[in-house]
């Protein structure tokens, strides 16, 4: 392997480093330094103003009711959905007895099939959709609530300052429900069979075997999981700016929004690079903070 | 035999959350065979004819059609670039030793950690230094260099697990490094390839930020993502809504069929990427 070993690495490494280097690692590096000038959008002259633009950036008061919208999403997403998911997923995996053996139940590849589908359709249709759901006048959700006597809970929908960030919330858990019941579902099944059925002759109740043994089997699943969402619930930025553009009244706002509107209807570069150099350590240090947080030690099944 | 008992229960459960991802899906393929006087009196009721003629007004005078076509032309250079490019370089990474791989590799796999928004400014300028603003080929080369960390990720991790044996066989017949590669390492690596190339054909086809940002004063140039939302926001107020649906359907179905037609090559390809 020695002979002719360079043309093969520079013919196969550069054309790909090249690629990467000009569109993600330039980028990168140049956010920090326009995050550091006044640059405009609409000119090439710019000058350096130091650390301004994050002052600034922390007493602005839209930045920051921004940033807690993704604060609230940084919590209640990723404990929404793994819950949801781990659920789901023990039905499906656990949740069947066939003569002796504790088995999934009836039916789960299909449910699983079916619970996939949100996670191959692109943000647009599901913000679009959801957004039609939403529809006051012609969505499903409240001539439904109509339809069952709820008309008091028929209101404006992503219209409602009080209502909409959480009916977003709802969208986000939907999307991402069925991707986490498949993978706790391939982690689950991996647990051995004789674990459950000692606890069903134990008599183990469904939420103490769910608490007290799957959940502590799956652990490095879900670490997983909450570090992906956590990243997920930093960005949140393309379903809101479909289906809300982060109103009513700033109501569904996050970051991700608030640096768009900046950079390209305000034209601030520097301002906006700014934000997205803030929302890269936030990024950075809630993956840190949440690998920490769920270390654990590591069940080993023999 | 306890958890016998709870069975109509979690079936329930089951059920229940299978009709909240179902139903949205049906009732929108549903409201693309109607006229907006259904829609807008009967939301919950079904088409009272087939109106095919939704569909064709969604596709040319909503422009569906066009932005249908961008979409598969970016994809079709992208996806192959991607391919070829992540397999090239994962190959490189994982089969030779040499100064700095590691470095290499980890300067690839850290573009895993971070979403593509946060340099969302600064890449804009790049394209725009580089004249692919409002442009095809710009879609194309960022598409691809996004889809790098992990594609070289995925297949330096296969091409590690392929046996040497093989490789040595075929240096002994006389196969040079580059004929090896492609006609014994990468014939070898098709599964692999096949699940990164799943990934990354849905992870690019469902887009919607990059094109945003990068082909915003172009319509013309709209990839299917864009231009759906775009549609949407456009129907709200000239209350055309059953092209909106038909669009809406139109957007969905590709991605359904491929998912039906590769179910389990789809479900293990993106559930891979978080395993690691």
């Amino acid at each position: 392997m020695k002979h002719g070993k360079y043309p093969l690495l520079a013919a196969f490494l550069l054309p790909a480093l090249g690629l990467y280097g000009v569109f993600v690692l330039a980028p990168y590096a140049q956010a920090f330094l326009i995050a550091m000038t006044d640059a405009s959008g609409l000119s090439n002259r710019y000058k350096f103003v130091g650390l301004d633009n994050f002052v600034a950036l922390f007493k602005d008061e839209y930045f920051r009711n921004a940033l807690w919208h993704n604060a609230l999403l940084l919590v209640l997403l990723p404990a929404i959905t793994i819950l949801l998911g781990l659920f789901l997923a023990s039905l499906l995996n656990v949740g069947g007895t066939s003569k002796r053996a504790v088995s999934g139940l009836r039916g789960s590849g299909f449910y699983k099939i079916i619970y996939f589908v949100p996670q191959v359709l692109s943000v647009a249709v599901i913000g679009v959709l959801w957004k039609e759901i939403y529809n006051p006048r012609s969505g499903i959700l409240n001539s439904g609530l109509r339809a069952v006597g709820l008309d008091s809970f028929a209101g404006d929908n992503l219209g409602n300052p009080d209502m909409a960030f959480w009916l977003v919330l709802a969208v986000m858990v939907w999307a991402n429900v069925g991707f986490y019941v498949v993978l706790f579902g391939a982690a689950m099944s991996s647990i051995p069979r004789d674990i459950y059925e000692a606890a069903a002759l134990d008599g183990t109740s469904r939420w103490t075997t769910l608490f007290r043994i799957t959940l502590p089997l799956v652990w490095d699943t879900v670490q997983v999981a909450w570090v992906y969402l956590a990243v997920i619930a930093l960005d949140g930025f393309a379903i809101v700016q479909i289906m809300t553009r982060g109103g009513p009244n700033f109501s569904t706002d996050v970051a991700g929004q608030r640096m768009y509107d900046t950079a390209f209807t305000d034209s601030r570069f520097g301002m906006a690079s700014a934000m997205g150099v803030v929302l890269f350590f936030f990024t950075l240090s809630v993956t840190l903070v949440a690998l920490r947080l769920t270390k654990r030690e590591r069940i080993e099944l023999a | 035999m306890k958890f016998k008992l709870h069975n109509p229960f979690s079936q329930g459960f089951l059920v229940i959350w299978g009709l909240m991802t179902a139903l949205p899906l049906l009732w929108v393929i549903a409201s693309a065979f109607k006229d907006d006087n259904e829609i807008l009196s009967d939301p919950w009721g079904l088409p009272g004819a087939l109106r095919f003629g939704n569909f064709a007004r969604a596709w040319t005078h909503a422009s569906i059609g066009e932005y249908f076509l961008n979409s598969v032309i970016v994809l079709s250079v992208s996806l192959t670039l991607t391919m070829f490019l992540g397999a090239t370089a994962a190959y490189a990474l994982a089969r030779y030793d040499f100064w700095g791989n590691r470095f290499i590799y980890y300067l690839f796999v850290g573009g895993m950690m971070f979403p593509v928004f946060l340099a969302l400014v600064p890449l804009f300028l790049v394209v725009r230094q580089l004249g692919l603003l409002n442009s095809l080929p710009g879609l194309m080369l960022v598409y691809t260099a996004y889809s790098l960390p992990f594609t070289v990720f995925f297949l330096s991790a296969f091409f590690r697990t392929l046996p040497t044996q093989v490789a040595e066989a075929a240096m002994i017949d006389g196969a040079g490094p580059f004929r090896l590669f492609f006609r014994v390492m990468l014939p070898m690596a098709k599964p692999g390839l096949i699940s990164v190339g799943i990934f990354n054909l849905l992870g690019q086809w469902n887009q919607y930020i990059i094109p945003v940002v990068l082909v915003s004063s172009d319509e013309d140039k709209y990839t299917l993502a864009q231009g759906l939302a775009a549609l949407a926001i456009s129907e709200g107020y000239r209350g055309d809504y059953s092209r909106l649906f038909a669009g809406l359907t139109l957007a969905m179905l590709p991605v359904l069929i491929v998912y039906a037609v590769f179910q389990r090559q789809v479900q293990s390809g993106l559930t891979a990427g978080q395993l690691k």
